[in-house]
This record gives structure tokens, sequence and C-alpha cells, in this order.
């Protein structure tokens, strides 16, 4: 076993030796633009990335036409959100999204306001799931688009998507999902869940990073984007560009292998993670789970240590790569904006740690977690005027702190 | 974030750490910080006959630099006078341990904590601050 131990795969994961090597020739013999019509190079490079459209394609129930290549997720949010905000500016002004959205989203949101558009945060229930009632209740006939993220990036949430897309679908609103976290981890049918535009990212589903890409449905309704980089027209005018052949071919891979293993991955990792949660709190009182007990990513694994700050967790555990809700860990010196929205106390959110199992993830590395974190949480609990405190039965809530 | 090695030596190794009975006449403590905050420091400190700091103890509950500025602190302040263990600023303890800025509050957290243990063990005895320091 290689320490230290890789836990952040929601940060991102490491790349599949299989993409690797199947994305090596189109950096050297194969380095056509997809773009040049006029001989082999290039119709080399363009079938290679209609392959990797195809692929992605069919790891989300769509057509490789509605699949546009991006730069990462980051981009494609953005796509989606500006693009979608412009082409139908003349039909309403109001979007609706949530609270614990990725920054790529929130940001957008942020700049939209600005310009004039209305944005609506539906409420999260203490597990970061949206209600479809408080969805219906929030489109008006100005709505134009509804984003709802797929997976949550810190407690590993899925959101009803089924309920959430009927409701959209109903009233005739364009529904996006920033995907980014669950695609390739789960199933995600665009049928299924009724979206009309989804977000994902190579980087996360063991492909390479600086390649994503946008589904933007082609009927029932065919969606339509105002184009957010200008220059030839690639990508059926949304995005332009010459495509990054080698990293799509990846991508490509990456979804075919994800679709592939998808079944036997998701069981092994649930297992993995709901057996650290077990011996977790089986050894160690006062563990509590942020998120949802089952409708969660398959590799998430959220806890508060209480009365031990996150990021002293971090220090002590070197051997493990996690992040932290900690504030001390963010540049903001804020908690967690995810645990916040599904009303953890601040006090409990400096005192979480985010475990993100993966596909290399092995039973030996768990064993080794398990260990090291029960051995931090007891010294730093030793360390700890909460934890004595709490000992001795003093309630944290009736002393009056000193606020700093 | 790197830390500095004397951060790491104080994390790994705190010095002090525990309690003293807070009822004892002899014993001030100091709790300052908030958990909502993300810091909570305990300092106690045991006093004797002539004034000296005989013994101090500390809990923290923080980040890799809380934990290493009070303890650093409960060092420097063992075979102190009251008065010297007052003078403690805390740049002295940033500039000890390298901290970042944007660790700083940790370091006044740890002068806090000194003064509120030196308070309160005066307290005990009728005294304040002031009637210590303007002798």
């Amino acid at each position: 076993m290689k320490l230290p131990i890789y836990l952040d795969n929601h940060a991102t994961t490491p790349m599949d030796p299989r993409v690797l090597e199947t994305m090596l020739p189109y950096f050297t013999e194969n380095f056509g633009n997809a773009a040049s019509r006029s001989h082999e190079f290039g119709w080399r490079a363009e079938e290679a990335v209609e392959l990797a459209r195809e692929q992605i394609a069919k790891l989300i129930g769509a057509s490789a036409k509605e699949i546009i290549f991006t730069s990462g997720a980051t981009e494609a949010d953005n796509l989606a959100m500006l693009g979608v905000a412009e082409m139908y500016k003349d039909k309403g002004n109001h979007i609706i999204t949530t609270p614990i959205e990725h920054k790529a989203i929130l940001d957008c949101c942020k700049y939209l306001e600005k310009a004039g558009y209305e944005i609506t945060y539906l409420p999260v229930d203490t597990m970061g799931r949206v209600s479809p009632d408080d969805l219906r209740k929030a489109i008006t006939d100005k709505t134009i688009l509804i984003s709802i993220m797929f997976g949550n990036n810190e407690i590993g949430t899925l959101q009803p998507m089924k309920e959430l897309g009927k409701i959209a679908k109903e009233r005739g609103v364009l529904f996006h999902s920033d995907a980014v976290q669950g695609v390739g981890k789960v199933p995600f049918n665009v049928e299924e869940f009724g979206v009309d535009l989804v977000s994902m990212t190579a980087h996360k589903m063991y492909g390479p990073k600086g390649v994503g890409a946008l589904y933007v449905r082609r009927r029932n309704p065919r969606v339509r984007l105002a184009e957010q980089i200008h220059g030839g027209g690639h990508e059926r005018g949304m995005r332009s560009g010459t495509l990054n052949v080698p990293a799509i071919v990846g991508f490509g891979k990456a979804a075919e292998l994800a679709l592939k293993v998808m079944p036997e991955e998701m069981a092994r990792l649930i297992g993995m993670r709901d057996r650290m949660y077990r011996e977790l709190t089986t050894a160690l009182p006062d563990v509590f789970l942020n998120g949802h007990p089952t409708e969660r990513l398959p590799g998430n694994l959220n806890l508060s240590f209480a009365y031990v700050e996150g990021e002293s967790m971090i220090m002590g555990m070197s051997d493990l790569a996690v992040s932290s809700g900690s504030a001390c860990t963010s540049a903001s010196l804020e908690p967690s904006y995810v645990l916040k929205a599904i009303g953890v106390g601040e006090e409990l959110a400096h005192t979480s740690i985010r475990f993100g199992l993966g596909r290399f993830t092995t039973d030996e590395e768990v064993n080794f977690a398990i260990k090291t974190v029960i051995g931090n949480v007891t010294k730093l609990r030793a360390l700890s005027p909460l934890w004595e405190m709490a000992q001795e039965g003093i309630d944290l809530k009736s002393i009056q702190w000193t606020a700093h | 974030m790197a830390y500095s090695k004397k951060v790491l030596d104080h994390f790994n190794n705190p010095r002090n750490i525990g309690s003293l009975d807070k009822a004892s006449k002899e014993v001030g403590t100091g709790v300052v910080g908030a958990p909502e905050c993300g810091d909570v420091m305990k300092l106690q400190i045991q006093i004797n006959a002539q004034g000296i700091i005989e013994d101090a103890k500390f809990k923290t509950f923080g980040c890799g630099s809380a934990i290493a500025s009070s303890s650093l602190a409960t060092e420097w302040i063992k075979g102190k006078s009251v008065q010297e263990a007052l003078k403690i600023k805390n740049t002295d303890i940033v500039n000890e341990l390298a901290l970042p800025p944007i660790k700083i509050h940790c370091s006044v957290l740890a002068e806090d904590a000194i003064k509120a243990a030196v308070k309160d063990y005066l307290a005990k005895h009728g005294k304040t601050v002031s009637d210590v320091t303007e002798e």
C-alpha cells in the first residue's frame, strides 16, 4: 500500500490507464484537427471525436449529436446558464436553482442577477434534497430555466431528478443539471430524468482534465443556446474552438468504461463506504452523517466529528488525502455553504470531513483510513476543551462564548 | 497549506496538555473563542505564593496553528511571574511559529487566553489586572 492514500475523488479522479492508452496515438501520429475536411489527418481525428461523442451520449441515454464539447464542466455550466438566459430573454427573466450548487452555477447566477435576471434559490431539506412541490410553486410565467445539480460534490446527496424533470416538462421550462459528480457513477438517463441540458466533465470519471461536455436536447423540445465563445462555429455553432482531440478521445473511453463497470463499481463503493461509516460510528461517539443515508453518491461519505476541528484533523492525518468543510481550509474563512444550507450548525460544519472513495480505492486503504481517523479523533478529543465539557455534562449551547 | 516546522512540532507533540483543578484558589482558568468560529482555547495556570506560574495546562479545539499557539503559550508562561506573562504579545507568537497572515487570529486567541486565565486567578483573590501591573 502506497502512502498517502487518495480519498478525495470528488475533487478529481486519477486517470484510468486504459483511458491514457486510448489517448496516446492522438497526441502523435493521429494529431489532425478534427475540423480539417480536406485530408486523412482531419478525417481520422473527426472519426475519433464522433466515436467519443457516441460513447458519452450512450452513458446518459442521449444521441451523439446532442453532445457539445467544452473545456470542462465550468464552461458547460456557463454555456447552459448564460446561453439559455440570453437566448430566451424575450420569454422571461426568471431562473430557479438551489443554494447548494457548485460555484460555477452560483457565480453565473450572481452575474445574471446583476444583468437584471431574477433568481429563486429553492430551499433544501436537512439531507440536501429539493422538494418537487417547492419547485412547482416557484415556477412563474417568466421562468426560463431550472438548474438543479444531480449529485452534490460535498455531501453526495442525489436529487429526485425524475420528479423534478416531470414538473419542468409539465410547465414547459428548460431543465439543466450540473451532473458532474453523478454521471458515470450512478445511472443517469436524459429521457427518464426529463433533463434538457446536462453538464459533465471527464476528470471526475477517470478521464483527463481539461475536457467537458454539455448535453443539449435536440427534440421535445429543441434547445437553443446563445454561443458564449465565438470563432468558427464549431459544435453546431454553440462552442467555437479547435477540439481537444486526445482529451475528447479519453473522455469517450472513460464514459465507455464507466458504463461497463457501473453496476459492479457502485456495489463495491457503497459496500466500502457503508463499512467505513459503520466502523467509525461504532468506535467513536458523536459522529454525524451529513447528507442522505441512501440517496447519495456511492463513493461519498461526509461526516462531522463533533468537538474536533476539521483542519486539525487533516493536519493529523497527513497519510490521508481528504477535504473538510471547515472554514480554516477555505480561503474565505467561512465554513461550507452547503452544510449551512442543510442546517448543519457552524460548530459542526467546522468538524466535517469529506471522504471520497473511487475506482482505485482498496479495502486495505479503507482499513488504514478507518484506523487513522479513529486514532486522530481520539487524540484530538483528548486535546479538545469542548469534548471535556461535553463529558462533564455541560451543555455547550448554554455557554456565553466570546466570539471573535 | 504548508505549515512551519515549529507549528508541526507543537501540533504533533503538544506541550502541557491537560487540566488543572479550576476550583482551586491557586488556579486561574481562561476560556476564549467560540465553537461557531472554529476555535476555543482553555488555558489554565497554577500560581505559587511568590506569584510565579508553576504550572500551565491547555486544551484547544481549533486548527493546527491554534493548537500550536496555545501549546507555545503554556511553554512560555511557565516559570514566569504574572506580570511577565501579561507582557507576552500575539506578535511574539506569530514570529516564533512563523504564522501566515490568515492564522494571526490564532495567536491573538492565545494572548487572550493568557490574559483571561490571569484575570480569573486575580479575581479569586479580589484583584484586577491593573492592581498587579501598576505596582
